[in-house]
């Protein structure tokens, strides 16, 4: 039986267009873990408006593999290794505990220190100090949670990500206002990328996490564009007669496949960044779009109706013939690999609805993990643990995600407009110090 | 003024709907009947607004004319299909002979898609109904320098509603000059 939680973790009235996440089915078995507010050592007036205990304890709730206890249920505030008993946490059959430490560390700075503990062995299992500012405590509090999900269930976490996505809201006189916006993985800090009267399509993120691909009909004709995410610099990279859609990332981040309709009809194409040089990679009547890169860099995989009506195939990345990939159903479109190459995830149709599915690609073998009837869009995050996408609920386009095994559901709605096309983020590296 | 004959426009189709007792088929064959209606929802409302006189003639351009078939500048299409039906030929042809006839007039045919399966996908799908409407004015004379394409998919929706009614307003081509 599975957990209906229902529950808001968290909502933001900072911007016009907070993004509330919502757990709709959490998974049985999350194990319980205590988060206690850290404690803060500078002067009390000039304590950190964030509370980075409260971050780290949303981003395991959302997960759906741990079930952090609420702070009004705890026995005891430690805020260092030194003064936990470890009696108060198994009295509330708490599993692990994370405390920690927010001190000032020279003009504008933070140390963060925090430790995680086995409640039951009374043993730390990991500690870190974490040296961050004003500015990027948001970001130490979701690497923390990255490195206590890595601890706990032995795969990376994706806290410390972003996400990309499209929206469009109606103006007052009518008119459509679509942006590309940039928010962290849980929806905080939305930032405007492009904002556009035309159509904004496709966002995909460069695997540096630096550039954003994109296609804008601007000028009433579609290009592709790419553009630093922290400058706002931007360069058209492929604005050809006709389509000009699709982008995708090679994982080396040196080339882009892209769907272009210059030679008569949609075929994929790739192009040297550095070069500028296009590489024709399908020559088919057919309709040849959406590729997506193999994490290998040796194969592309793509939706086309050559047979009738799409599927998905896969061609070497320096092309050649192309061989079906999906056989089941009568519509498999919008491709994208798992980070360790062992899946794709795909948009299907079940019975006239459109939803979002995993195949095997050893075995074939495909699993429907969405519930709505338009979703699209599926994005993995880049530990493969979730899948992002696009829904639609009550007439709006809304976000929402899955985990891989289907177990785990959230929702990431805006309070207005419309939502979709969400693209997740690489992983960032940062520094921090055991 | 697709606007604001839309809500008219959904009346009909609902009513078409209806008569057709919701099977979804015929939803859809008469969801494509009542299309056919548009014409005269088009010119009858205009009618009102557009000041001609009895007798008279059309003092503006036949593109505006509420009684020409240059007025019809939308061809709807099936699910999936870009083949264009056969009630569009008469408007279509009539368009041919008006760009035979103005060789300075520039045709731009957006192509459309409903929102169901990939934005990608739909923007091909879009592409291939917009040129199936270039070929058929090419077939009929037209000079291919006078015709442009561009598919905007999914992402331009006539009708924002849900469901085959605003789905089969959305599978479009425009004709725009």
């Amino acid at each position: 039986m599975r957990i209906f939680l229902a529950l808001v973790v968290l909502l933001w009235q900072a911007h016009a267009a907070a993004l509330t996440i919502e757990i709709t089915q959490g998974a049985e078995g999350a194990l319980p873990i205590a988060v206690v507010p850290f404690g803060w050592t500078g002067d009390p007036a000039r304590r950190p408006a964030q509370a980075p205990a409260e971050i780290v304890a949303a981003d395991l709730a959302r997960s759906g593999r741990f079930k952090p206890l609420a702070e009004a249920d705890m026995l005891a505030r430690p805020t260092k290794g030194e003064a936990v008993d470890f009696r108060d946490w198994r009295a509330l059959a708490m599993e692990n505990l994370v405390v920690g430490e927010v001190s000032p560390n020279g003009p504008g700075g933070y140390l963060v220190r925090f430790q995680l503990f086995d409640v039951y062995r009374g043993e730390q299992i990991t500690g870190y100090s974490i040296p961050t500012t004003a500015r990027d405590l948001r970001a130490t509090a979701h690497q923390i949670a990255d490195i206590v999900y890595e601890t706990l269930t032995g795969q990376p976490g994706a806290f410390a990500t972003r996400i990309a996505y499209v929206t469009s809201q109606r103006d007052t006189d009518g008119g459509e206002r679509v942006v590309l916006e940039v928010a962290d993985a849980d929806g905080y800090d939305p930032q405007t990328i492009v904002s556009s009267t035309e159509p904004l399509m496709s966002p995909a993120w460069s695997p540096d996490g630096r550039r954003i691909a994109y296609v804008s009909f601007e000028k009433r004709q579609p290009s592709v564009w790419v553009q630093e995410v922290f400058t706002g610099r931007r360069e058209k990279i492929a604005s050809f007669k006709g389509i000009n859609g699709a982008p995708a990332w090679s994982p080396d981040g040196r080339q882009l496949a892209l769907t272009l309709s210059k030679d008569g009809n949609p075929d994929i194409y790739v192009m040297d960044l550095a070069r500028r040089s296009l590489r024709r990679i399908t020559d088919h009547w057919a309709i040849d779009t959406e590729p997506a890169w193999s994490p290998d860099g040796r194969h592309l995989v793509f939706t086309s109706d050559r047979g009738g009506a799409p599927q998905i195939y896969r061609v070497a990345a320096g092309g050649g013939s192309a061989e079906r990939v999906t056989f089941e159903g009568g519509y498999n479109a919008r491709p994208s690999y798992s980070p360790d190459g062992r899946q794709l995830a795909v948009v299907t149709r079940v019975n006239g609805r459109y939803r979002i599915a995993v195949i095997e690609l050893q075995t074939g073998a495909m699993r429907v993990l969405s519930d709505g009837s338009l979703d699209e869009s599926p994005s993995f995050a880049p530990n493969g643990s979730m899948i992002i996408y696009a829904t639609r609920e009550q007439g709006r386009g809304v976000l929402a995600a899955v985990s891989t095994d289907g177990r785990v559901r959230q929702r990431l709605g805006f309070q207005s407009g419309d939502v979709r096309e969400p693209d997740w983020s690489p992983y960032y590296q940062r520094e921090k110090t055991p | 003024m697709m606007h604001r004959s839309l809500p008219f426009f959904a009346v009909a189709l609902a009513a078409a709907l209806l008569a057709a007792g919701c099977s979804s088929t015929g939803g859809r064959d008469d969801a494509a009947a009542s299309v056919e209606d548009r014409g005269g929802a088009y010119g009858s409302g205009d009618a009102q607004t557009s000041g001609m006189r009895p007798g008279g003639s059309w003092a503006g351009s036949p593109l505006d004319n509420p009684d020409s078939p240059l007025y019809s500048k939308v061809i709807y299409f099936d699910f999936d299909q870009s083949d264009i039906r056969p009630e569009y030929h008469d408007m279509l042809r009539a368009h041919a002979d008006y760009l035979l006839q103005n060789a300075q007039a520039v045709l731009t045919v957006e192509g459309h898609a409903d929102e169901r399966g990939s934005r990608e996908y739909n923007i091909a799908l879009g592409e291939r109904r917009a040129k199936a409407v270039v070929r058929f004015l090419e077939a009929e004379g037209v000079s291919a320098g006078q015709l442009n394409t561009v598919s905007y998919g999914e992402e331009r929706p006539a009708d924002a509603g849900y469901g085959e009614a605003s789905w089969s307003l959305n599978r479009r081509a425009e004709l725009v000059y």
